[in-house]
């Protein structure tokens, strides 16, 4: 693994572990409070905490991720390494394009 | 009956693997006796039993490293490997002492139980494994304070002997054909911690580049298998900290 992936990867961890415990304690309080898809979309509409929270997500974890995936791929399959890197830069753009989207359709207020 | 005596009428069931990639296992029977090393098994095979069969050592005192092979699976140095420890950790009390040698793993077999480092050294010197002086011999000796935390840190780790176990023992390296591997980068590890070495920026550049110490996956097998308890695993973890905060100050 290249230095900078490296260290995208290592900088994208210490930014998703806080946010992965916070997203899990989200999701165990919105159950336990039994709020609705609308009471939930009321609180994140329009909130730039919340756009900045899932967008920080989204982004760290389109990096993370496929690097990790690149290095499973060269370790374990025969493939080349242009069409490793080719396939990693697809998955983050995935993930990147459709988390967005997700962050988008629960920030963004429409109508 | 002494002890000697009863012991030696104990006959060990020996596994050798004969030929290259394509060979197979080969039985021999070995009468057990007191101190004997995997080595002493090898060399009484090849004088009584197989004198085609290949394997190389040198000093017999766990100071070359050019012993090592694969003992019941794992890799050992096997001049300093008793039998009675390995036989005894891996068959019951009731099944008879049987041990199985191979050649180490991750390196290209040339015969028996012979391997082809050379792909092990070339990582060396890719790694910039290599002394740079900072100083000609009419130049005074430099003064080292063998307290410094740098020398500490490459004092730790250089007394590898570079016989390939923990190179053999790495499930990285099985895996990624360009990995440098444990010993390579414990040896530039203790090349950026000595301050007469002149390319020390030039041999972090080396085990940072791909392929380097950012594929290691920290799963310790080398620490866990040097035959001179190295740590190996620690030396990479250093390197590692080394990408983020540059290289340890050595003065």
């Amino acid at each position: 693994m290249h230095r900078h992936l490296f260290l995208a990867q290592r900088f994208s961890a210490l930014l998703l572990a806080p946010l992965v415990l916070a997203h899990i304690a989200l999701i165990i309080i919105a159950v336990r409070h039994g709020l609705t898809a609308e009471e939930i979309l009321s609180r994140t509409r329009g909130s730039v905490v919340w756009a900045v929270f899932y967008g920080g997500f989204v982004i760290a974890a389109a990096i993370h991720a496929p690097i990790g995936i690149r290095t499973i791929l060269n370790e374990w399959t025969p493939l080349n390494g242009n069409i490793i890197n080719a396939f990693a830069i697809a998955f983050a753009l995935v993930v990147l394009v459709l988390g967005l989207r997700a962050v988008i359709a629960v920030t963004v207020v429409t109508g | 009956m002494n002890l000697e005596a009863a012991a030696q009428s104990v006959n060990l069931h020996v596994k050798i693997w004969r030929g290259k990639d394509d060979g197979g296992l080969q039985s021999y029977e070995v009468p057990m006796r007191d101190n004997q090393t995997v080595l002493d098994i090898i060399t009484e095979v090849q004088r009584r039993h197989e004198p085609a069969l290949a394997y190389r050592f040198a000093c017999r005192v766990g100071v070359c490293g050019s012993c090592a092979m694969t003992v019941n699976g794992k890799p050992r140095w096997t001049c300093r490997t008793h039998v009675k420890a390995v036989v005894g950790k891996t068959n019951s009390l009731l099944a008879a002492p049987a041990i199985t040698i191979e050649p180490l793993r991750n390196l290209p077999r040339i015969k028996d139980l012979v391997c082809d480092l050379t792909p092990f050294f070339d990582k060396w010197q890719r790694a910039g494994g290599k002394f740079t002086g900072t100083a000609t011999r009419r130049d005074p000796a430099r003064r080292i304070d063998p307290q410094n935390d740098a020398r500490r840190a490459a004092n730790a780790a250089i007394e590898c002997i570079n016989c390939a176990v923990c190179y053999s023992a790495c499930d990285v390296v099985a895996w990624d054909a360009n990995y440098l591997g444990p010993a390579a980068l414990n040896r530039t590890w203790t090349l950026i911690n000595d301050k007469r070495h002149a390319e020390q920026s030039t041999t972090l550049e080396k085990a940072l580049a791909a392929g380097g110490c950012t594929s290691c996956h920290s799963q310790g097998n080398c620490t866990r298998s040097c035959p001179v308890e190295l740590s190996p695993a620690e030396s990479i973890a250093g390197l590692k900290r080394a990408a983020f905060f540059g290289l340890p100050r050595t003065r």
